[in-house]
């Protein structure tokens, strides 16, 4: 049952106005440009104390069970908050782990205990999530993870390493696929999925500096640690099915999630507004005939790419490739994206070269950062090659 | 300021979707690729009786005002048509006529009714436009005297063997003038068929000098229709290069899930995967292109939206095709180099369509002044 479009117009007012009373200004340092470089105590404080104001004034989680903290409303009310946290570039809802891929999964698969246990901790900020699916040997190859996990009485002992593990070093929980069983014969039936502890002993997080200069990656340590046996979601040998029910949620093929807002939004158009500034052999930059045509062909892709979103609900304009566009949108926007921020960080001329931190950056330097960040996304959640995998062997039909 | 990305409707009506059926339906079983073929290197380049069955199912009418005997569904309904007969790289003379009944039907008062009815009733019509290869040219040669007798030669003119109605763009003292020629009025010699890479599609240059002719309009008023012919045109190239980039890319994906080489299936090495996956993505681009396109324009003159659509449905099919096409022979290797495999047909097509209505620069140089100012 939705609601009225009055009703829903009231309520983007009443958005609109909050946003424009409680949107913190520029907090005086560098605020992450997602939640996968939040780096410091300061940004952590600050973007943990912004979450919690959001969720307070009853913006979050607008379509999550009220019991557990949400509001218990229809999913268009979420879809309008983010907008308009988009609209006023407000800084990103941080627990996007627990917000986007915990929240939902736990929703929909996990037990009323864990519910009840978790799901109001997510939305406050109060208890951040990490995720461990990742391993050094294993990035993208999610199904030969080899991290331990050994039944010990009423615990699991856990041993090996999780890396790119984003939050880690604060994390109060961890989403972990660990091997329980190393004599199966399909590798994937020996894993299992915990919703691990990780202020314990026995776990040690150690920050890794990304290419931007800037850290929120990390790789954990598990060195015999100890956590309780009911952390085990499913059944022992279940693990896989879990991790790829997550993995719909993170890369958007369901919905549930508590909020989109998890990074800042670049769209062609800031792109656009930045390159007119831009000066080449004395004229504007756009007036090259090369580096429009480069521009147009961005402002194509993110055209394309928006209108698969809308064709996309058309099962008459997309019946020989039912999944085709869900399956293929994190390859096109992420892909497009880094193009249309490499492209805006190229076209500077000599200040090109420099980067946050130089008082004569463009823009400080903003879109030298975003393009590095930008990997985040084309390698985060299965690297653009292992997309394009997916969309060859779940879209075409062709062979391993 | 508004956004450069602009309108992102897309909707398709019942009409638009029985139309995706019956002609996905009939190309599937009029035009196996064999009969496709069996036209390659006759005169006319189709098959009469599929033509007629066309004309019956009122195709030619689609987009015409009932008042001359069409269904008024608009031009957003030829779309799905037009990539039917892509898919099937069914070489027919619709698109051609299509576009001529709009530059009619935009350009003219009521004095073009008779055509109009005529092509409705399925007359084969066609637009002489261009005097050489620049499809960017604004201005012509042809001249029509006072006493509508024209001087000047037109290239490449779609389906002008087998046409009925020549819609010819002329100028009369400076201005530009659209004149209709019946093919009565030629002389056999006057005609000399152009040698096309597309061995589906035909063409001639036409020889219209001491020809009499109707004038039918000339000034601003052709001047907006022409924009609006030229965009119409560069849309329904694209939808069929659209379709004809999902079939090129449904016969790639065929072979390399059969063919085998060192032991395995060629489709599963990522070198081939890779390519033929951004075939699919580019095809789904092009095919939201045409849609939103499909959507955004109506029967008035062609609003900033769908101005903007219809080159970067162009820019992006043609594009997208080309890639297809190229890739589709090396992706089949020796066999993908002969005559007999129809990498052969779709590598013809694209190069085709890639020119048509202009190419992907000249559309993205618009679009740089659409969206980006001068």
């Amino acid at each position: 049952m939705s609601d009225s479009d009055a009703t829903l117009k009231k309520f983007r007012s009443d958005v609109n106005q909050w946003m424009r009373d409680n949107v913190p200004v520029d907090p005086g340092f560098l605020l992450p440009l997602s939640f996968l470089e939040v780096g410091t105590e300061q940004q952590l404080d600050f973007l943990r104390e912004w979450q919690n104001k959001v969720w307070r004034a009853g913006f979050l989680g607008m379509h999550w069970p009220s019991e557990y903290g949400g509001q218990g409303a229809d999913p268009a009310y979420q879809a309008i908050v983010d907008r308009e946290l988009q609209r006023y570039n407000a800084p990103i809802l941080f627990n996007t782990i627990g917000l986007n891929w915990v929240g939902p999964l736990l929703l929909d698969i996990g037990s009323k205990d864990s519910q009840a246990k978790y799901i109001k901790g997510i939305l406050s900020g109060d208890e951040i999530w990490c995720q461990g699916f990742s391993e050094p040997d294993h990035g993208s190859d999610l199904g030969s993870v080899q991290t331990r996990a050994v039944r010990d009485g009423d615990d699991y002992l856990i041993n090996g390493s999780k890396i790119w593990t984003t939050l880690g070093n604060f994390a109060d929980h961890m989403i972990l696929l660990a091997r329980t069983n190393t004599a199966v014969e399909r590798k994937y039936d020996g894993l299992s999925f915990f919703l691990a502890p990780m202020k314990i002993p026995g776990v040690d997080a150690h920050p890794i500096r990304k290419v931007t200069g800037e850290y929120g990656f990390n790789q954990i340590f598990f060195t015999d640690a100890r956590i309780p046996a009911e952390t085990l979601m499913r059944e022992e040998g279940q693990g896989w099915g879990v991790a790829m029910k997550t993995l719909e949620y993170e890369r958007g093929v369901s919905a549930g999630q508590a909020s989109g807002h998890w990074m800042v939004s670049i769209q062609m158009d800031d792109a656009v507004d930045q390159l007119r500034t831009y000066q080449r052999d004395g004229e504007p930059l756009l007036a090259d005939p090369i580096a429009r045509d480069d521009t147009i062909k961005l402002i194509m892709e993110a055209k394309a790419s928006a209108l698969a979103g809308s064709r996309m609900r058309i099962g008459r304009l997309t019946s020989d490739y039912p999944m085709g566009l869900p399956l293929s949108s994190k390859y096109r926007w992420t892909e497009y994206a880094r193009r249309m921020k490499l492209f805006t960080a190229s076209m500077q001329g000599a200040h090109s070269a420099l980067y946050v931190g130089d008082e004569e950056a463009c823009q400080g330097g903003f879109w030298q950062r975003a393009y590095f960040s930008n990997f985040g996304a084309t390698i985060g959640g299965g690297t653009s090659e292992v997309q394009a995998n997916i969309i060859a062997e779940h879209v075409l039909g062709l062979p391993k | 300021m508004t956004s450069v990305i602009g309108d992102l409707s897309i909707a398709l009506s019942e009409e638009q979707g029985m139309l995706l059926d019956v002609a996905r339906g009939f190309v599937a079983d009029k035009a196996p690729i064999d009969v496709v073929r069996g036209q390659l290197e006759t005169a006319s380049g189709f098959d009469t009786q599929i033509w007629d069955d066309m004309v019956s199912l009122g195709w030619t009418g689609i987009a015409l005002p009932e008042r001359v005997g069409g269904s008024a569904m608009g031009m957003g309904s030829v779309v799905p048509v037009v990539e039917s007969l892509g898919e099937g790289l069914l070489g027919t003379p619709l698109i051609n006529t299509t576009l001529a009944g709009q530059l009619l039907l935009r350009a003219a008062s009521s004095d073009a009714e008779p055509w109009l009815q005529r092509i409705a009733e399925g007359s084969i019509a066609t637009v002489a436009l261009l005097d050489s290869g620049d499809w960017g040219a604004s201005n012509t040669l042809t001249e029509i005297a006072d006493d509508g007798v024209l001087r000047g030669r037109k290239v490449m003119v779609g389906d002008a063997l087998v046409a009925d109605i020549f819609l010819v763009l002329c100028q009369q003292g400076g201005l530009p003038a659209l004149a209709v020629v019946e093919r009565g009025a030629l002389s056999d010699r006057a005609l000399t068929a152009n040698t096309l890479i597309d061995l589906t599609k035909r063409s001639a240059n036409v020889d219209f000098t001491g020809v009499k002719a109707a004038l039918i309009c000339s000034g601003d008023a052709l001047v907006a229709a022409l924009r609006d012919f030229r965009l119409l045109g560069a849309l329904l190239i694209a939808a069929e290069a659209t379709g004809s980039a999902a079939r090129c890319l449904k016969v790639l994906v065929d072979y390399l899930k059969t063919r085998k080489q060192f032991g395995k299936l060629i489709g599963s090495y990522q070198a081939l995967k890779h390519p033929t996956v951004d075939i699919y993505c580019g095809m789904e681009d092009s095919r939201s292109f045409i849609y939103h396109a499909a959507t955004v324009l109506s029967d008035e003159p062609l609003s900033h939206d769908a101005e903007v659509a219809c080159r970067m449905a162009k820019a992006q099919a043609t594009d997208v095709m080309s890639f297809a096409g190229d890739r589709s022979v090396q992706f089949h290797g020796g066999i993908g180099f002969t005559w007999d495999c129809d990498s052969t047909l779709f590598i013809r097509r694209a190069q085709w369509s890639a020119q048509a209505f202009g190419d992907a620069i000249h559309h993205r140089k618009r679009l740089g002044e659409l969206l980006l100012g001068d």
